[in-house]
């Protein structure tokens, strides 16, 4: 099966959720896997309609049968539109898949995860995102050595693109890693009343555990965090090993972005919270309390 | 100028969701439903931009559902939140998001619409896929994942929410854009309001009038429900939780 993995770039490094993409693109029985980062070619118009252009371009002038991309914000614009392109058989946000014979099956979360249902694909070519933390990645060197299509050779009729223009991102400079990349994620909810809170606690102690710090969306509404932190239904999708969800009582919202976490940890006031409902260890207390304290204890 | 809003019909969210017993769909038959909340901001959004911008030139709002004769009900929220009239594409049989493009799509090429507002994803199949589809099938920009959009007459500037931050684009229109969580907080219709837009007559058109002819391209063969197998030990003190997260 002729795949095309659409990766995104951290630096010149393929993203963790690009290496996942190819990993499950890999997996698949006969498949010849390509890989195309279509911001190497297209840097200063980096549109979704002039990104899905090119993929779509590949797709019929190189006859790939199936795209794979890792489910982020990027391929659920980018990509969808190039599916829409190319006769609409998309299947996004996978998390498994198995064999019926020859017939792929995608299993895929619905209602923010309470349900997993089980879909084909009945067209092509098939265009799937999968959710990184489902998939092992592969290592940088063997994403690297995969052939990379080459993009200039494509025949893009750039004057039916509509004409949209990229005007700037505002990335927040963090040293910190991205929660969708880290081992451990410590995450506050509506407990926090500040970004200096927010920052001096949960920013704090992820410092100190050398992992991530991810948010409620409660704090991404009240402006006290950005969103890019934002985890759960319609934020990032995340599964560390060790998921430490401080002051979040655990809307089915919440839940569905973490509850594949290996190891859960909640901290709340309120011992009937529903997070402690999918977490493996619980302690009933104030965060302003009990994290201060952890981060002491880290440092002393 | 004229926007089209789309309007879906899902569970109430606050709600359990069961999946039947056979894995055929989920037991509907307690279920209350509501306007799909992306879809509700997108409707919210429409009201602004005219309420922002309506002076001299009419901005027409259109709601438009496309599913079984239920529909309805979520068209009147839209109608009473402040729509001017809402068209039902009516069709009893389940539709993946590429027919539900398509099917939009033709209600496009009839009403020409400046501008097509959508809700980023509905909240029960949470696919994230028909405004992408739609843009595409109109060759028309689009600007997915709205968190701000000022409205300049001929081209959108329109704020995205990104995996790395905050993209600003502009987009000429027509367009395409998709309303993501922070666009705005959408409005209570007043009972006068809701009491006004029952008797605002909502276009019925069947599904087969507009002869389209749409391959399924996802077919949906079973649901099983997600049940957390965790057991929660509750810790005594801070120190016990340090003894697990202590690197």
């Amino acid at each position: 099966m002729k795949t095309l993995v659409i990766t995104e770039r951290d630096g010149s490094d393929f993203r963790l959720g690009s290496r996942s993409a190819i990993g499950f693109a890999q997996s698949l029985p006969l498949s010849v896997v390509d890989t195309l980062c279509v911001a190497d070619y297209r840097g200063e118009n980096p549109t979704a309609d002039s990104h899905a252009a090119v993929i779509a371009a590949a797709v019929r002038q190189c006859s790939y049968e199936l795209v794979v991309a890792a489910a982020t914000t990027y391929a659920k614009d980018v990509v969808g539109r190039a599916a829409g392109l190319c006769g609409g058989a998309m299947a996004s946000d996978v998390i498994g898949h198995r064999f019926d014979g020859e017939q792929l099956l995608l299993e895929r979360p619905m209602f923010a995860g309470a349900v997993t249902a089980t879909v084909s694909l009945l067209g092509s070519p098939r265009f799937i995102t999968v959710r990184a933390s489902t998939y092992d990645p592969v290592d940088l060197s063997s994403a690297d050595s995969l052939s990379s299509l080459d993009a200039t050779t494509l025949r893009v009729d750039y004057s039916a693109v509509p004409a949209a223009q990229w005007k700037s991102v505002a990335s927040r400079a963090s040293q910190r890693p991205d929660v969708t990349e880290a081992k451990i994620v410590v995450s506050g909810g509506r407990a926090f009343k500040s970004s200096e809170d927010f920052e001096r606690l949960v920013g704090g102690l992820a410092d100190g555990l050398g992992g991530a710090a991810g948010s409620s969306r409660a704090l991404v509404d009240a402006g006290i965090t950005p969103n890019d932190l934002q985890v759960g239904q319609t934020g990032k999708i995340v599964a560390p090993d060790i998921y430490i969800a401080l002051g979040i009582s655990g809307a089915v919202q919440h839940l569905a972005g973490m509850k594949n976490s290996k190891t859960i940890i909640a901290v709340n006031t309120d011992p009937h919270a529903p997070i402690f409902s999918v977490a493996d260890f619980g302690l009933v207390g104030d965060v302003y309390e009990v994290v201060p304290q952890l981060i002491a204890e880290l440092n002393g | 100028m004229k926007i089209l809003v789309t309007c879906k019909r899902v569970p109430d969210t606050d709600q359990k969701i069961r999946v039947k017993e056979d894995g055929s769909g989920i037991d509907d038959s307690n279920l209350a439903y509501v306007l799909n909340p992306f879809d509700a901001i997108a409707v919210e959004e429409a009201l602004q931009i005219r309420e922002e911008h309506d002076a001299g030139e009419e901005i027409r709002i259109v709601a438009v559902g496309v599913g079984i004769a239920e529909y309805e009900a979520e068209l009147r929220t839209a109608l009473a939140m402040g729509a001017d009239r809402a068209i039902l594409v009516e069709n009893s049989n389940t539709m993946d998001p590429w027919a539900v493009a398509n099917t939009i799509a033709a209600i496009v090429a009839r009403e020409s619409p400046d501008l097509v507002l959508m809700g980023k994803q509905a909240v029960d199949d949470d696919a994230n896929q028909t405004g992408q589809f739609l843009a595409a099938l109109l060759q028309w920009p689009q600007a997915t994942f709205a968190s701000k959009i000022e409205f300049g007459g001929l081209a959108l500037q329109v704020a995205r929410e990104t995996d790395q931050g905050i993209e600003e684009i502009e987009v000429p229109l027509p367009a395409v854009v998709t309303a993501d969580l922070r666009l705005n907080e959408p409005r209570y219709a007043s009972l006068p309001s809701i009491l006004k837009a029952r008797k605002k007559e909502i276009e019925i058109i069947p599904y087969a009038e507009l002869q389209l002819d749409i391959s399924p391209q996802l077919d949906l063969l079973s649901m099983k429900s997600e049940i957390s197998q965790r057991r929660c030990v509750m810790l005594e003190d801070v120190n016990s939780l340090m003894e697990i997260i202590r690197p």
